[in-house]
């Protein structure tokens, strides 16, 4: 079974560094000057495939964004494998396709690997952990400590896709919709906001959730608080619709495509445009501000004209009863 | 969203809160109570206390469905699971409600009981016919709203012939709700909640329509306005009911005249009048036993009765004693004057029912009001 395992993986992920078959992986050295970046990421999905994309895209996605978003170039990637016994080699077949293909676009080889199988029971079919290298050029200082009152806050596009495609095909809550999610990597993204905005502060992208508990964890880092306007929020209307009848927020949504980018207020307008020359920032936009409070509170002016919290999420966001 | 964001137009709210602050006199206060959940969260989510004037001001109710569940029947829920081995189908925000002896239905589902969120009350009896070899219950909560369509599912499984699917039945009533807010001692005592009006159910009224209210304008002599859950159909009933207050009137007049009637739903009445009888009297967190104001399920549909079913007895449990979620839900107390608020009792740990839904006042205040409390531990 290992055997026909490795023989999936060594045909989809073919490189040097793969066939040589040894323990590990040997790389070069990164340019002088330049500092490694390292990222982990543990990939559990249900269902497994979905609307735009499979746990395959996404394990390959969310470590080169987690990399990207230090302002690094990702150059190289591990992936581990836990197989549920029993797990139909179709559908690995198809995950493997589909991360090799990720890899293959993003231009960041898989260039070691593990696979266990646990008893059936001991696993939930395949979970997929990446390990991110990269490369940091000298310079680049992006940290979520970095935010400062007056900072502009932008958003590279619609919230709340990812979690929204993932909810519309889960057990309980199945419903019709076009939703797809946005994964995709954003390293590209990335360097065309640098290239513009090289003294760009924060940079990071909004997962689990979603914007709200991201820029939360920006306030607390960087002591700020942030105000956000919720008439710039970009959200797809599909996204906002079933947000609407399931008394969910998008805001406290997942997002695997998507980053926040925080800078100098001076530079927000040139920051939007070369997001916006990208196609995965098309729909960019300023959404906010960072405002000194020592609460670190991240609050939002409301449509008409109200202000609200916008809070962490307790635990996993329900829908409402009525 | 064509037909929602019209009612969350900006400048239109503006407008209108530019009439209530032209029309609330300085001289005196408006305290107006919203009843429902929907509007709290409504009110919470846009931040309409912004747009009021200071001598306006709006007092959160009991009905949220999860806040007014007491501790009890949450209890019997769960021991259906754990002990009698049935899945237990729940609307979700319920999931995380404290039970006894620390249990909630999460903890309880992490103990092995199998307990899983629907989103709607169809989907139990889908789970029941998809598996009989499985005792399913639905446990049914809620006001009006969500009655109807527990009936229709108790008739359903009735054609069906199903054996394996069975009711928890614990909705309860709007009306008796709000008389027993204005009966109760503090909103007669001296210095009391001394409230001047109601914003009425917007979903509750589709269903029950505008009648049932008539009385709370006529022997209360309190003005009632059903609402949208929308903000502009919230700031259009505040200013409607600041008009009734300055006039002198007490009537029931509806905002919501795009989807309530004066009759409200025949139909779903009669479905519930088919399918449910009232009980004698329930037990209600905050607002405690109140007669004739919850549902139980009809004789001719027995065999669905899950109390009957599994013989279940009715245990009262106790709140925490610090936790303020009966004054709250009464509306004589607010969530910042609960010491547990904020320290000990967050939507990550909640220690009350108030606490734990999205529609609860204390909910609504810690995930979007906090903006407007003065520095402090919260």
């Amino acid at each position: 079974m290992l055997q026909l395992i490795s023989e999936v993986f060594g045909r989809a992920f073919d490189n040097e560094w793969l066939r040589r078959g040894d323990d590990g992986a040997v790389l070069p050295a990164p340019a002088a000057g330049e500092r490694l970046v390292i990222a982990t990421d543990a990939h559990v999905v249900s269902p497994l495939f979905f609307p735009g994309g499979d746990i395959g895209c996404l394990a390959v996605h969310g470590t080169i964004n987690d990399v990207a978003m230090m302002g690094a170039r990702p150059l190289y990637l591990a992936a581990s494998f836990i197989l549920e016994e029993g797990f139909p080699l179709a559908e690995l077949a198809r995950i493997v396709a589909s991360m090799a293909a990720a890899a293959k676009e993003a231009g960041v080889p898989v260039v070691t690997g593990d696979t266990k199988v646990v008893e059936k029971g001991k696993g939930d079919g395949i979970f997929i952990t990446t390990t991110g290298v990269g490369a940091l050029p000298a310079g680049r200082e992006l940290s979520g400590a970095n935010a400062r009152p007056g900072d502009a806050v932008i958003v590279s596009g619609t919230l709340g896709d990812h979690g929204m495609a993932i909810m519309a095909r889960r057990e309980g809550l199945a419903f019709e919709s076009g939703i797809r999610s946005d994964t995709a990597a954003l390293h590209g993204l990335v360097e065309s906001a640098l290239a513009a905005v090289p003294g760009l502060r924060v940079l990071r992208d909004p997962t689990r959730g979603g914007l709200a508990a991201t820029l939360n964890e920006i306030a607390r880092q960087s002591g700020v608080g942030i105000v956000l306007d919720e008439m710039a929020l970009p959200v797809n209307p599909q996204v906002a619709a079933a947000c609407e009848f399931l008394g969910l927020d998008p805001l406290h949504i997942a997002n695997e495509g998507k980053l926040i980018a925080i800078c100098a207020a001076d530079e927000a307008d040139a920051l939007v445009a070369a997001l916006r020359a990208h196609p995965l920032g098309a729909r960019a936009a300023r959404v906010g501000e960072v405002c000194a409070d020592e609460r670190c509170f991240v609050q939002m002016k409301t449509a008409l004209g109200g202000r609200r919290m916008v809070d962490w999420l307790a635990s996993e966001q329900l829908p409402r009863i009525c | 969203m064509k037909y929602v964001d019209a009612f969350r137009d900006g400048e239109l709210a503006r407008g209108i809160a530019a009439a209530i602050a032209r029309e609330a006199s300085p001289a005196r206060r408006y305290a107006f109570m919203e009843f429902c959940g929907g509007h709290t969260h409504a009110i919470s989510r846009y931040g309409l206390a912004d747009l009021l004037p200071p001598q306006v001001r709006m007092i959160h109710g009991p009905g949220c469905p999860v806040c007014v569940l007491p501790i009890g029947r949450i209890d019997q829920a769960i021991r259906l699971a754990l002990d009698e081995g049935v899945t237990l189908c729940t609307y979700a925000d319920t999931l995380r409600v404290p039970a006894s002896a620390g249990l909630t239905m999460l903890r309880a589902r992490a103990q092995g009981a199998d307990i899983r969120m629907v989103y709607s009350a169809a989907e139990a009896l889908a789970l029941a016919r998809r598996e009989p070899g499985r005792q399913v219950v639905f446990f049914a909560i809620g006001f009006e709203t969500t009655t109807p369509p527990t009936a229709l599912l108790i008739r359903q499984a009735a054609a069906l012939g199903l054996a394996n699917f069975s009711v928890l039945c614990c909705h309860v009533l709007t009306p008796p709700a709000i008389a027993a807010i204005l009966d109760a001692p503090e909103a007669r005592a001296p210095g009391g909640v001394a409230l001047d009006g109601f914003i009425g159910p917007a979903h509750v009224s589709t269903v029950i329509g505008s009648r049932p209210y008539a009385r709370f304008a006529a022997e209360y002599r309190k003005p009632v306005v059903i609402a949208g859950f929308e903000p502009l159909d919230v700031m259009q009933a505040i200013l409607m009911l600041v008009r009734q207050v300055n006039d002198g009137r007490a009537e029931v007049e509806n905002e919501f005249t795009r989807a309530v009637t004066d009759d409200g739903n025949l139909k779903a009445q009669a479905l519930m009048a088919d399918v449910f009888a009232l009980r004698e009297s329930f037990e209600w967190r905050g607002l405690g036993v109140l007669p004739r104001s919850a549902l139980r399920i009809h004789e001719r549909y027995a065999a669905f009765d899950a109390e009957a079913r599994f013989g279940l007895v009715y245990v009262p449990v106790a709140d925490h004693k610090a936790c303020e979620c009966g004054p709250i839900l009464r509306g004589v107390k607010a969530p910042l004057d609960c010491k547990l608020f904020g320290t000990v009792c967050t939507p990550d740990t909640p220690m009350g029912a108030c606490m734990v839904s999205s529609e609860g006042a204390c909910a609504a205040h810690y995930t979007y009001g906090r903006v407007r409390d003065p520095a402090g531990p919260h």
